[in-house]
């Protein structure tokens, strides 16, 4: 029989995650981004990355070069430091931070124009130092904030609305980026939400240099017929090297996979992530094996998506440099001066 | 024969004594680069340092690694003048290619040691001339026929010792240090010197005037080049991390800091307290510095012109956002590629706005490797105190060249880190507007990434932005932001180095000039006042933004001469820019810029040429 009492419900606690944070404390300012901007569906996903990970908002330092995607760092996480710095050079502004204070997780956030053109140059030496930096990549093939000029990511024969037709061939990050010694390099796509999300997890889970190429629409300037970064195109192309599966160190799940369709990698924290085999067999722990594929899929015209390249043995810079436990930043006097007696002893030397 | 009998120094009285020049001429060594010359030189140098005459050694090299000339000038002084002397009053004659022109080029009464072979004894009457076969005589000491090319010039400080007088002691001793890991090496060249000694002793009349005798000025000094005196200076400052691209002539700065930090900045759990890192280029270098010094580190890069132009973009970054950074600049002839290996103060007025916009930088310009070492450490005081790229303005000859100085002194003020909010501070007040002037003095409290409070985060940008470092385009916001950073430069006025006021004799006549160009003003000054019977006075500056001493010294004298090494005076019009309209009248220029560094003879005939007749009766 039916009751005709109702008990009020006690408002529901926040959702919390495992440090005790709820979603808000990840959130940022308003985006100024157009409607529909395939960025703005990445800015939520790393919300929800950094959420779900419990990474301490105040222990990120995120940053940015110029551009619309260089905005964006202004649109999650308020409670971290945040710098947007000069157009194409945001790598070594973060390369420096992460010297600094190597205890910092540091996110890097440029688009196609800030790293295959103007900043190509510190992008290729940022992968190869392989520092503990996440590289996101949030590329549309056109210049945004200029009124759509093509970037050096516009494949080959793709069109803008002007009609004008890219007759350049397109600047593979991924592939440059595991050629010079990035340790996780991914693509993938805007509105693939589960699949970004994965990614993302991941990124945070890995000590090295992370670069993931997330193909993002520009809705004002490269979304129509003839573009091939456009929500439609995109859609259409997008072709999953595997199904992907994170789990995180603290959520301690144990589950048997088939070794013969699931690739389990243990990134640095301890957490694991797992690469099933979809339509093909693929190694993405061989370099040589992520470089095949990958110009496999620029003679066949494939929009290739997932994990392309993982390697979680190659020591970071930061190891290599023989870094102490505490942050360079936060050394005090007495270690960094040294004595008058060392200084005594370089003068005698010198007499 | 009786040549033979009678060695060099027993002929000497023949000079007549008045006619003796006793620790007062300079000697150059005209060589190939990649001769192995740069030792001999070094040891040479050691041995009349040694002896406790003041001496100066520079090195005028081609930018190139091997099989071109190069020239290296070592002036003895015993009034302590050590600034380039003009005229060479001794040549060893060593390069085929150049001999003929080093011989000619020299004055009446100089002498010129040369390699046999090379015949030039016919080519001049008055000058005296002391050929050596070094092929010969380098045969016996050094079997090993692949090094006879390098030993060879080691004999020449032999004969060098036996026709000045240089104990040859001093010079065993001195190649002891150069060669203190080599022992084959030492003993080798040890055998040279001897080998040119007793050649000279046995061989030579002395006929030219030049001797050296012992003097005690040199007692407890210190012999060391700018670059490794800033190095030390950046390690003692508490340099955390070090970026850099290679560039002639400021890679030995970083290179010697390496060596530095590796000795004596690892932990005693054996890790290392700074990060060194060879970046792609110089766009790079500073960026990785500004990151740095947002996030809390000590950082620091070394370039030259070249790297200062790419900085260009950055440095207004650093600036606008306030990023605290060191940025070294050893300055060479510009512009563009230029003389590479030439030395400029050239980069004044480029460094002190570089950047689009309106931008302006503190400069410090050390004239001494002292000054090499505690202007590095004040750089990285005011970089952090005010927030801001800080420039250490060296050049070529005081960074690449051997000078001797007092040793240093150990800091006594602990380590400046400027206005940073910690968790407590931020507990305290509740939160905090990055850019807003709290006390006056234009310069905001600033927090680092890492903070753990919530209200400590802000978010930095080259963009607009107000107080509280949010984006902002508002008229209101960018003028009340500029005129603040404006301010901060005028609090700056009195914290950078203050000018000295080297000589003070009350006169009407004023001197300015910075950098290295102190050592040719401090003997010009004596030569103006014994051979012109000009008393003059002498500011040095030591950094921009100009304090009040400037303005003063300004004020109080009717003319002051701006003497400086660069073509377009830009000190000068630096200073136009700071003074009152009224002062600008008093202001002449006196330039040197032909890439050899200023010499006194130089300047004191430019001033002379300058002066009224009415103002050179005074």
């Amino acid at each position: 029989m039916m009751s005709t009492t109702t008990t009020p419900t006690p408002a529901p606690a926040p959702k919390t995650n495992h440090i005790g944070l709820s979603v808000l404390d990840y959130r940022g300012g308003k985006t100024t981004l157009c409607a529909g901007c395939g960025h703005n569906a990445i800015t939520e996903r790393i919300i929800d990355a950094m959420y779900e990970m419990g990474v301490q908002p105040e222990n990120l330092a995120k940053l940015s070069g110029i551009g619309c995607s260089s905005k964006t760092p202004a649109y999650f996480v308020n409670r971290a430091h945040g710098f947007n710095s000069v157009h194409g050079r945001m790598p070594s502004v973060a390369t420096g931070v992460a010297l600094a204070n190597h205890k910092l997780m540091v996110l890097g956030i440029s688009g196609d124009g800030d790293t295959a053109s103007i900043g190509i140059g510190q992008f290729v030496h940022l992968m190869r130092r392989n520092l503990p930096i996440i590289y996101l990549i949030e590329d549309n093939g056109v210049y945004g904030l200029t009124k759509g000029q093509f970037s050096a990511t516009a494949d080959l024969g793709s069109r803008l609305k002007t009609g004008v037709i890219n007759d350049l061939p397109a600047i593979d990050t991924c592939a440059l980026a595991i050629q010079l010694g990035a340790t996780f390099v991914a693509r993938s796509f805007s509105g693939d939400k589960k699949q970004l999300l994965t990614l993302l997890k991941a990124a945070i889970a890995h000590r090295g240099t992370v670069m993931i190429d997330i193909i993002s629409p520009c809705t004002t300037f490269n979304d129509h017929e003839g573009s091939t970064k456009s929500y439609k195109y995109s859609k259409d192309h997008d072709e999953p090297v595997q199904e992907l599966g994170f789990v995180p160190v603290f959520e301690n799940i144990e589950v048997d996979y088939d070794p013969g369709t699931t690739a389990t990698v243990r990134m640095h924290d301890g957490s694991a992530l797992r690469l099933t085999k979809l339509n093909r067999d693929y190694d993405a722990t061989s370099k040589v094996a992520a470089l095949h594929l990958l110009a496999e899929s620029h003679a066949k015209g494939e929009m290739l998506t997932g994990v392309f390249y993982v390697n979680t043995t190659t020591p970071s810079f930061i190891e290599q440099l023989n870094l102490g436990g505490e942050s360079l930043a936060k050394l005090p006097e007495a270690v960094v001066r040294p004595s008058k007696q060392a200084l005594d002893a370089i003068m005698e030397e010198l007499r | 024969m009786a040549t033979v009998d009678l060695g060099v120094q027993e002929r000497a009285a023949q000079v007549s004594t008045d006619s003796r020049k006793v620790n007062d001429f300079s000697i150059q060594v005209a060589t190939v680069n990649g001769s192995g010359s740069q030792s001999a030189n070094t040891v040479l140098l050691r041995s009349i340092f040694q002896m406790g005459i003041p001496i100066s050694g520079k090195n005028l090299f081609p930018s190139n690694i091997a099989g071109l000339p190069t020239w290296y000038t070592i002036r003895a002084s015993k009034h302590g003048y050590i600034a380039r002397k003009k005229e060479i009053d001794f040549v060893v004659a060593m390069n085929a290619e150049t001999a003929q022109e080093d011989v000619m080029s020299l004055g009446a009464g100089a002498a010129c040691v040369y390699d046999e072979p090379l015949n030039l004894s016919g080519l001049r009457k008055d000058i005296a001339f002391y050929p050596v076969p070094f092929d010969k005589l380098v045969g016996p000491v050094c079997p090993e026929a692949k090094l006879r090319r390098l030993v060879k010039n080691m004999i020449y400080v032999g004969v060098v010792d036996a026709l000045l007088g240089i104990d040859i002691e001093e010079s065993e001793k001195a190649l002891a240090k150069q060669f203190s890991t080599k022992k084959k090496a030492a003993e080798l060249n040890k055998a040279a010197v001897r080998a040119g000694y007793d050649y000279a002793l046995a061989t030579f009349t002395k006929q030219d005037p030049f001797f050296v005798e012992r003097m005690n000025e040199n007692q407890g000094k210190i012999i060391i080049d700018g670059n490794a005196a800033a190095a030390l200076g950046c390690m003692f400052a508490g340099v955390t991390v070090v970026t850099w691209y290679p560039i002639t002539p400021s890679s030995s700065l970083v290179e010697q800091l390496i060596d530095y930090l590796k000795e004596h900045r690892i932990g005693p759990d054996g890790k290392a307290t700074f990060a060194v890192v060879q970046a792609e280029d110089e766009l790079a270098a500073v960026g990785m510095v500004l990151g740095a010094g947002w996030a809390g580190a000590r950082s620091m890069t070394s370039t030259s012109g070249p790297g200062i132009s790419l900085m260009a973009e950055f440095v207004g970054l650093g600036y606008y956002a306030e990023l605290p950074g060191v940025i070294f600049d050893i300055q060479r002839v510009g512009p563009s590629t230029g003389l590479p290996t030439r030395t400029m103060q050239g980069d004044v007025l480029s460094c002190a706005f570089l950047s689009h916009g309106d931008t302006k930088h503190i400069l410090l310009l050390p004239c001494s490797v002292e000054e090499c070492f505690t202007m590095a450490m004040d750089a990285f005081d005011l970089a952090e105190k005010f927030q801001t790229p800080v420039f250490v303005l060296s050049d070529l000859d005081l960074g690449m060249n051997n000078w001797m100085a007092h040793p240093f002194q150990y800091p006594e003020k602990p380590l400046n880190r400027g206005k940073v909010l910690d968790d407590e501070d931020l507990k305290r007040l509740g939160g905090f507007a990055r850019y807003k002037d709290v006390d006056g003095d234009g310069i905001p409290y600033r927090t680092l990434p890492g903070t753990t409070h919530p209200g400590g985060a802000y978010f930095t940008r080259g963009s607009g932005h107000n107080e509280k470092a949010q984006y902002s385009e508002r008229a209101d916001d960018y003028v009340r932001n500029m005129d603040r950073l404006a301010r901060k430069f005028e609090t700056a006025r009195s914290f950078v180095p203050a000018p000295v006021r080297e000589i003070a004799r009350s006169s009407k006549i004023g001197i300015i000039a910075y950098g290295t160009s102190h050592w040719a003003l401090v003997e010009s000054c004596d030569q103006l006042r014994k051979e012109h019977n000009l008393q003059v006075d002498y500011l040095r500056l030591r950094a921009y933004p100009f304090n009040q001493d400037v303005h003063e010294f300004i004020k109080d004298h009717d003319c002051i001469y701006v003497v400086e090494q660069n073509r377009d005076a830009q000190m000068f019009q630096l200073l136009k820019l700071d003074v009152d309209a009224d002062q600008i009248i008093k202001l002449r220029s006196v330039l040197h810029y032909n890439g050899l560094p200023i010499d006194a003879r130089s300047v004191t005939d430019a001033i002379i040429s300058q002066q009224t007749p009415a103002q050179k009766g005074q």
